[in-house]
């Protein structure tokens, strides 16, 4: 195995990182809407993810950074050539950070609608956007011999990757629903198993075709072990969330992400982006990679510092591991 | 104008507008999460509720700027795949490495810890609590440090060799500790404390001057002795961070006349090589035919700032563009940078920051410890302190109010400092984006559209226009308010909080959101 093959495992493992964790926060945020029924409802949702929804957020920078340093090629090709999705999402994270922070700030009615507002839709909007962005990623683009990206913007807006999307927008709202179950207590924490039933039913299905699509076009052994654990994830669950054992639903929900995206990385390899116009202008682990010095001292930093860092951030979920409810908010 | 110089320019300006916003709020960042974590460490030291008013006013401010300042940061991350993707693939191998260990080494403490300080008030121990906030300091302060050197390497390209068509790293140590780095650094990290010492003495003195004119039965005097601590906090401070700043910044020119002649060259519109070369004040020059038509120069002084001594010789615009151009050829039309933008750019820098380093020295002196702030000269504890000139004479009434101004204006010089600090070190390095090695021109993302680039740039001077005034009237308010006194200083809260089923259990959190 070389130092470019374990670099494209750890950015799959930062991409599967901020998913599970993101993955619930933004379902959280979406909920915002569709769960909670008046201003404590909603401060109590928000505050399940308030310490923790920005160091989640790091689990992207990291990605981004790591790609830039350990394939230069893949992440000038994808950021230029996904130009206008890629802003509508870093609008959406611009938005959605700014609102958390203040949307308590001031004490007027309109002003925290209008925030809420915001949260809800800048947690669907990138919901969708990932898997939309990923589906594209594994299908592949055009990328011409120069490894330029020459599609346009309605080129990723195929049937595949708006699937792919469907999929991430509700596996992360079930997700969320699972973690709101998990993280509240009293009517809103019964409302939030009801809800994350139908919405993972639905997430269930939208997943099985995607996965399936994605094993048939593309997938190999180990892709079809990762669609069986996510896809039994995914039904355990669903069966935890309907025992009321809440701990169990939202560690499986968290399963069906990382083997789902553990299984699109899979099918990935050894390509980073492969190219419809023609295999031979695929970028690959090697031809997009970064110089081995590069890699080793990466690979030097990202061994010491990586278990730090899930120390303290682990930490931080033990520390407000409390459940909290509507009488934990000042009226 | 071509397509490609628009494409081109398109791209300047969005990186142009998306890193000066995001540097409004850096330099509040470094500077204030450090000044909260000292008061916050008074506080937990003495137990006196002064400091504990003090931490959470500033606290709450340092919030409302530091999440403009994460949030478009984000953009940073990715906009050089976005719109310098020919740059991203000739230097990803050695730019690419700070960025991640930025993210890895100093964002997740960043974020974890911030987290941590703002809900934790009633959930963690005080001094665990307290650690986290330094944590936020020293996190903010790493991930400007690579920043920098990754910045430093595009301004002097070290330990990298070209190979495969690109710039591959050799030497990382000397990516990081080269000396462009390290005084850059130093320079960056000083006058960011000027803006947080600015920024706390402007609001101080707000918040002092209110209370002088308020009726002494509204007077808090809990409120009243935090602020003129914050004051003091901030005064010295500035008056530290400028001299700081003032040496960092000679030794950054010094390194810079030696790396990047043209861009001090430019800085001083000194057209053609002179010794001993003079300091230009004010100079008015016709770019086209390379030379001032007015100037008023101090002779000699340049050569003492270039090299330290009076008589050394400065290389000119002139002939440091002949030299580039036998060196590097046709690489790009020529090597001169936008010569006054980057002479005024420059004066502006080194005048407002000044400015402030003057204001607060000046504030020190008007507010010392003896005559301001002693029991014994003042009648009682609520009384605003006064501008003192000796032990028993006060400054006159005129005087009296501009220094107030002064000391509430001073609040913005930094931040205006900081931005042409900026425009000056990255304009002056134009033509190249990595000096010597390869232009702007070719470092854009040739597959973007002109359209797209047109959306995006329109997207976010929008976005930005309106979180600029959202952020900016937050702040206001909050600093308009000052200190409250609602809250009980906090006690000692046990890790996680109180047990379930205990009698605090159910106690509201105070929570920011």
């Amino acid at each position: 195995m070389q130092l470019h093959d374990v670099w494209f495992v750890l950015i799959a493992v930062l991409w599967i990182g901020y998913f599970f964790l993101e993955g619930f926060d933004f379902g959280v945020g979406i909920l915002t809407k569709a769960l909670a029924r008046d201003e404590r409802e909603r401060r109590v949702l928000i505050n399940t993810i308030g310490p923790v929804w920005d160091g989640n957020e790091v689990w992207l920078l990291t990605a981004g950074g790591a790609t830039f340093a350990a394939f230069p090629e893949w992440y000038a090709t994808l950021f230029s050539g996904f130009y206008l999705a890629l802003l509508l999402i870093l609008v959406c994270l611009i938005v959605r950070g700014v609102a958390f922070e203040y949307r308590g700030k001031r004490d007027d009615a309109a002003w925290k609608r209008n925030w809420d507002t915001a949260i809800f839709w800048t947690s669907l909007l990138p919901a969708f956007l990932w898997g939309v962005a990923f589906g594209n990623i594994v299908h592949g683009v055009k990328i011409d011999a120069s490894k330029e990206y020459v599609g346009s913007f309605l080129d990723l807006l195929n049937g595949y990757a708006i699937l792919g999307g469907l999929v991430t927008l509700f596996l992360f709202t079930f997700h969320g629903a699972v973690f709101t179950a998990l993280k509240t207590v009293g009517e809103i924490r019964e409302r939030a198993r009801a809800l994350a039933l139908k919405v993972g039913v639905v997430a269930a299905l939208l997943a099985l075709a995607f996965l399936i699509w994605t094993q048939l076009h593309h997938g190999d052994n180990w892709s079809f072990a990762a669609m069986v654990v996510a896809a039994l994830a995914l039904v355990g669950a669903l069966v935890a969330n309907q025992l009321g054992r809440e701990g169990w639903a939202f560690l499986l929900s968290g399963v069906t992400i990382v083997a789902a995206v553990a299984m699109l990385f899979l099918t990935l390899f050894p390509d980073v982006m492969p190219s419809t116009l023609n295999p031979a202008w695929s970028l690959t682990v090697s031809n997009a990679s970064a110089s081995p010095y590069t890699l080793r001292i990466m690979t030097w930093v990202a061994a010491i510092m990586t278990p730090v860092v899930l120390v303290y951030q682990g930490w931080t979920y033990w520390v407000f591991r409390r459940r909290i409810g509507v009488h934990n908010i000042p009226a | 104008m071509d397509l490609a110089l628009a494409h081109e320019t398109m791209a300047r300006w969005q990186f142009g507008i998306t890193t000066v916003y995001h540097f409004l709020f850096v330099p509040l960042t470094i500077s204030l999460t450090a000044l909260v974590a000292g008061l916050q460490t008074a506080w937990v030291r003495t137990g006196r509720e002064k400091y504990f008013r003090a931490t959470k006013f500033w606290g709450k401010l340092m919030l409302i700027n530091l999440a403009m300042g994460v949030v478009t940061g984000i953009v940073q991350e990715f906009q050089f795949g976005m719109s310098w993707s020919s740059y991203s693939r000739f230097v990803g191998d050695i730019f690419g490495a700070p960025l991640a260990f930025e993210a890895l080494i100093a964002f997740f403490f960043e974020s974890t810890f911030i987290g941590l300080w703002i809900f934790g008030w009633d959930r963690l121990p005080k001094k665990l609590h307290l650690l986290s906030i330094w944590m936020v300091a020293i996190g903010s302060t790493l991930s400007a440090y690579f920043i920098l050197a990754a910045n430093s390497w595009m301004q002097h390209p070290v330990g990298y060799e070209l190979a495969n068509g690109r710039a591959q790293l050799t030497d990382f140590p000397k990516v990081l500790f080269q000396n462009t780095t390290l005084v850059v650094v130093f320079h960056t990290i000083t006058s960011a404390f000027l803006t947080g010492g600015a920024f706390m003495i402007g609001i101080s003195a707000y918040q002092l001057r209110k209370a002088s004119r308020a009726a002494k039965a509204d007077r808090n005097p809990v409120k009243v002795a935090a602020m003129s601590t914050s004051l003091r906090l901030g005064l010295i401070t500035c008056l530290i961070a400028g001299l700081g700043t003032a040496v960092s910044g000679d030794a950054l020119g010094k390194v810079m006349f030696e790396q990047q002649p043209m861009k001090m060259a430019a800085a001083e519109a000194l057209w053609d090589t002179d010794s001993p070369a003079p300091f230009s004040i004010f100079a008015y020059g016709d770019v086209a035919k390379g030379h001032n038509t007015v100037e008023v120069t101090i002779p000699g002084l340049l050569s003492f700032l270039a090299k330290g001594d009076f008589s050394s010789p400065v290389p000119g615009i002139n002939d440091t563009n002949a030299a580039e151009k036998a060196k590097y050829g046709d690489k790009a039309p020529d090597y001169k940078p936008n010569i006054p933008t980057t002479f005024w750019a420059f004066r502006w820098m080194i005048g407002f920051g000044m400015t402030s380093f003057v204001i607060a020295l000046a504030g020190l002196w008007l507010t010392r410890r003896r005559f301001w702030l002693a029991p014994e000269f003042r009648r009682a504890g609520d009384e605003v302190p006064r501008f003192m000139l000796t032990k028993n004479r006060e400054l006159g009434p005129f005087l009296n109010k501009w220094a107030w101004r002064a000391a509430i204006w001073t609040l913005l010089f930094p931040v205006i400092a900081c931005s042409w600090g900026w425009i000056f070190t990255e304009m002056g390095r134009q033509p190249w984006a990595v000096y010597g090695l390869m232009t702007t021109a070719d470092a854009v993302s040739p597959g973007v559209t002109i359209a797209e680039q047109w959306t995006s740039l329109v997207v976010l001077t929008l976005l930005y226009g309106i979180l600029a005034v959202v952020e900016v009237k937050l702040m206001v308010k909050y600093a308009k308010a000052g200190p409250t006194d609602e809250e009980p200083p906090r006690g000692n809260p046990t890790l996680g909080g109180p047990p379930p089923g205990s009698e605090d259990a159910d106690k509201p959190f105070a929570f920011a959101y």
